[in-house]
């Protein structure tokens, strides 16, 4: 662990955003976890996708629950709001922060322990019912903090650090989401933030629950031979599938690519994601082919990363429930206590 | 491009800039740490064999360092080295000891050293402890040459002259024949010497020919001889108005040394505009702050008289424009011309090298400009055994610059003596050794400090014109001088990086707070320079490219910004990233060090 802060110092040529911020504004403390981390990429993506997407730090919440991976909000985002949850609630709880002000900007950081053991149900529940947020799964397929046990997430046949195979079908939270509904699923690979950033973007700009599957090696426990999770694994069966450029509305639009080559999708809130193929027979817009693609090349030990699913026009949870437009915390004394003639129609509707 | 560890030592000596700017690459950073650490004596030696006059250059040096500083780069202003270097000298205790031991056994060969300043005193320091017989000649009756001539009490007081000098002669096997002046260099071989070295100076100041000069000549002086006067005690008083006309240095030292002695109304008027100026902007800042105005655009067209009695200077007022070729000029504004009124002027614009003491027929060739040829590496002139440095060798510099020459001349000196080629010089010897304490720890303080530039503390204005043997400057006290110290960013301890080992984690990457370091396809250095991470725009300084690595991309590193705070080390999984302190000294006569 590092003793001293990072420096205040920064470049003399560090760009600043539309709302005066450099990136290093988005940054938080310095990183306690072991040198090297994957999850460390990660928190630098985030910072540089929030400053890119210009957003007001205040205006964004970061839930996590217990694990390496949820410790991780402390070293981004020094001036949002935060919550670390208990052990697998992480769900629960940004649903409800969700529910009572959907103002704000939310992002649920988790690990493969936090959401494919102790709360996969609550991961489950929080997916199907499409609450608006991105949720980022820092898989690195094994128990850090305890010191390199097995986890759900662990590939059947995989080798421990200390040569023990695991023999347990792992779980695989991309295919999950699709299940449960997610109508933003991604998956990317923490060594390569050009194609990270991006989707980190275009989930929090997505309306709906948004899951990114992020496989972040750990570099104490999960790093050698033998495991599925390691750097030189990863390399080696990356698989991408498209190229992901989010233009905002405020961005310029640049043609970068023949068309042909180019799917663009604008989501609900204006910004434009320009899918690149990398492979031509793959389609993002449909659920059914995706689990089958991702079926096939998983069967070939292949790892299929970029943005995989997307329903520009999804709904989320407060359209379904029909709640108010207003934040709960902004409604007056007037929305609050109707006064007893409300009360008398409800009554009367209900006999 | 090609992997930078092919590049030599020169590569981590360019990346220490205060080293790399000093001419007598003096290591920096490691005094600065010493000082950091209360080590006062050790930073002095350090100082002391590198540039032979920590006290005096701690008060009066260029600074060709501090511009060069890469803090400077990082935000407002670089480190203090110059005044960090003065509180090394200041607080040093006795360090008698620790020179190098009086010298008794001779090597039977003489040389005679014309002049006594700073390039002569250099070559009798690095030649003392190699048994030589040495004799210095100065025309002065005081030693030290322009160093106590030409710079004022109130800028660097005697003792500080005094001791330093005395450190040289107590080397033994030194003569110096004060008050004797060398009129023929034929003379001087005749008598047998195995070499001469000609450190004579730049003792001539330039004079202005304007009408007028001759009919108030009484009170037009020339600045360097005035100064010396004064310096000397001939002179103790000037009139009340002075006007200095000259933008240097002498012309700073001119017109304080007038506040002093009598001058209510100073100014200094000056040809060029004021950033134009040769003075150091240290030097005009203590001028102004001494309430002398600096008038600038204004020059000199005669000085006006009256029944043989000075009573001003008439000047044309000019403005820069640029020509069509691009070059700045100054041209008249038509504006009436301007009188000032005053009791004495003081000359300060320029001063020439003269040698009317060197005969033409003994084989010494001058060049188109009455300058001796003289090799830029050896110093030898064209007479083999004569050899030239400081001011007398290139022209006016200053003080460091004839340290830095006197080193090279003794070097090639010595060679001469032992029959060797002068042509081949030492290099320089340099270590590299990693930092590494604990997993986290350097032996270095690399928290980087954000304090802004320390000023120095000076003697209350009233009481510092009063005197001219008191000094202005107060220096750095230990707790402002812990303070600078620990401004410096330790460029001395090199960010070294080891391609095999590295897994391309991006964890340099990620924590590096000056955007440093980038991971990419290879390319040539300039397409490199533009796909970094923070595009690399300062082309002095180098990047720092890998070979390739599994992924076959590479490590690029901008040098420019880097803070040396280690985070990349610290964060590297693998040690791929380690800080190493790259320490170079300098070669001097017969091997030693420093």
């Amino acid at each position: 662990m590092t003793y001293i802060l990072k420096p205040q110092l920064h470049h003399p040529a560090l760009a600043k955003n539309s709302l005066g911020y450099t990136r290093r504004d988005y940054e938080g403390s310095v990183s306690t976890l072991c040198a090297g981390c994957g999850h460390d990429s990660i928190s630098a993506s985030i910072i540089q996708a929030c400053f890119e997407l210009e957003l007001p730090p205040h205006r964004v919440a970061k839930l996590s629950g217990i694990g390496c991976s949820s410790k991780t909000p402390d070293y981004f985002l020094g001036n949002s709001h935060g919550f670390n949850t208990v052990h697998g609630r992480m769900p629960s709880v940004l649903t409800g922060a969700n529910l009572a002000n959907r103002d704000l900007i939310y992002l649920g950081v988790s690990g493969d322990g936090d959401s494919a053991s102790i709360g996969l149900g609550q991961f489950a529940h929080a997916i199907r019912r499409g609450v608006n947020m991105l949720y980022i799964v820092e898989n690195n397929g094994v128990y850090g903090l305890t010191k390199g046990q097995f986890s759900a997430t662990s590939d059947k046949g995989s080798k421990s650090k200390r040569g023990v195979v695991n023999t347990d079908a792992g779980i695989d939270m991309v295919s999950l989401a699709l299940q449960m509904g997610a109508t933003f699923v991604g998956r990317s690979f923490s060594g390569d933030k050009d194609q990270l950033v991006p989707l980190i973007k275009a989930g929090l700009a997505h309306k709906g629950a948004a899951f990114i599957d992020c496989v972040s090696p750990c570099v104490q426990f999960n790093n050698h031979t033998g495991s599925t999770k390691s750097f030189d694994y990863v390399r080696e069966h990356n698989e991408a599938v498209n190229r992901l450029d989010v233009i905002t509305p405020r961005d310029e639009i640049r043609v970068d690519y023949k068309p042909g080559e180019t799917v663009k999708v604008q989501q609900h809130d204006g910004s434009i994601l320009s899918l690149h193929k990398l492979n031509d027979l793959y389609n993002p817009a449909s659920r059914a082919q995706a689990l089958g693609y991702l079926q096939a090349r998983q069967a070939r030990g292949q790892i299929v990363t970029g943005l995989l699913f997307v329903d520009p026009n999804a709904g989320d949870l407060h359209d379904a429930v029909g709640t108010v437009e207003t934040p709960l915390n902004a409604l007056g004394e007037a929305e609050l206590v109707p006064g007893a003639g409300a009360l008398e129609r409800i009554n009367a509707a209900l006999r | 491009m090609q992997r930078t560890r092919e590049l030599g030592p020169d590569y981590f000596h360019k990346v220490v800039d205060c080293q790399w700017a000093c001419p007598a690459h003096t290591p920096v950073p490691e005094y600065i740490r010493l000082i950091a650490d209360g080590r006062y004596g050790d930073a002095y030696m350090i100082n002391w064999k590198s540039n032979v006059f920590p006290g005096v250059l701690g008060r009066t040096c260029d600074r060709p360092c501090e511009p060069a500083c890469r803090r400077g780069r990082v935000e407002d202003e670089p480190v203090a080295i110059c005044r960090l270097k003065r509180v090394a000298a200041d607080n040093k205790g006795d360090v008698a000891a620790r020179m190098p031991p009086v010298t008794t056994a001779r090597n039977g060969k003489r040389v005679a050293l014309v002049g006594c300043g700073p390039a002569s005193l250099t070559v009798a320091r690095d030649l003392a402890p190699l048994g030589y017989e040495l004799t210095v000649f100065d025309g002065d009756t005081r030693s030290a040459g322009m160093i106590r001539s030409q710079i004022p009490r109130f800028r660097l007081p005697e003792e500080v002259i005094d001791e330093e000098v005395g450190f040289i002669t107590a080397l033994g096997g030194i003569e110096l024949r004060l008050g004797q002046r060398v009129d023929s260099l034929k003379a001087l071989l005749d008598d047998g010497y195995d070499a001469v070295f000609v450190g004579s100076g730049a003792p001539r100041g330039r004079d202005l020919d304007i009408p007028g000069r001759r009919e108030a000549a009484a009170n037009i002086h020339i600045g360097i001889d005035w100064l010396s006067n004064v310096s000397f005690g001939h002179t103790e008083k000037i009139g009340k108005r002075v006007i200095v006309l000259g933008g240097g240095n002498t012309a700073m030292d001119c017109c304080r040394t007038s506040r002093r002695l009598g001058g209510t109304d100073v100014k200094v008027i000056v040809r060029s505009g004021f950033e134009e100026m040769k003075a150091s902007p240290w030097e005009k800042e203590d001028a102004m702050h001494e309430d002398i105005p600096i008038i600038n655009m204004r020059v000199p067209k005669a000085f006006t008289h009256e029944n043989g009695k000075l009573t001003g200077v008439l000047f044309e007022v000019v403005e820069a424009v640029i020509d069509d070729k691009g070059r700045r000029k100054l041209v008249p504004t038509g504006d009436l011309d301007e009188h000032y009124a005053c009791d004495d002027v003081l000359v300060a614009v320029g001063q020439e090298n003269a040698f009317p003491w060197i005969e033409d027929d003994i084989g010494l060739e001058f060049d188109e400009w009455h300058m001796p040829r003289v090799d830029a590496a050896s110093f030898q002139s064209t007479l083999p055994n004569v050899f030239f440095g400081g001011d007398a060798a290139f022209g006016p510099k200053n003080i460091i610059w004839a340290v830095a020459h006197g080193h090279d001349a003794a070097v090639s000196i010595h060679k001469f003596c032992q029959g060797e080629d002068v042509a081949v010089r030492p290099p320089p010897g340099a270590t590299l050794v990693s930092q590494k304490m604990g997993i986290h720890e350097w032996s270095y303080d690399n928290d980087v400090s954000n304090d802004q530039r320390y000023r120095v503390p000076l003697r209350d204005k009233h009481e510092a014109l009063k005197d001219i043997r008191v000094e202005v400057e107060l220096g750095f006290d230990r707790e402002l001088a812990l303070g600078e110290a620990q401004r410096c960013l330790n460029c001395d301890v090199q960010t070294v990086f080891a391609d095999k080992l590295c897994i391309e984690c991006d964890a340099c990457v990620d924590i590096c707070p000056m955007d440093c370091i980038t991971f990419t396809e290879d390319g040539d250095e300039a397409d490199l320079r533009g796909r970094l991470k923070a595009p690399a725009t300062n082309l002095t300084q180098d990047l720092y490219v890998s070979g390739k690595l599994p992924t076959g991309r590479v490590m690029a590193k901008d040098e420019d910004v880097c803070l040396h705070c280690g985070l990349c080390a610290e964060r590297c999984p693998t040690g791929a990233w380690d800080m190493q302190k790259f320490y170079l000294e300098m070669t001097h006569a017969g091997g030693l060090r420093g």
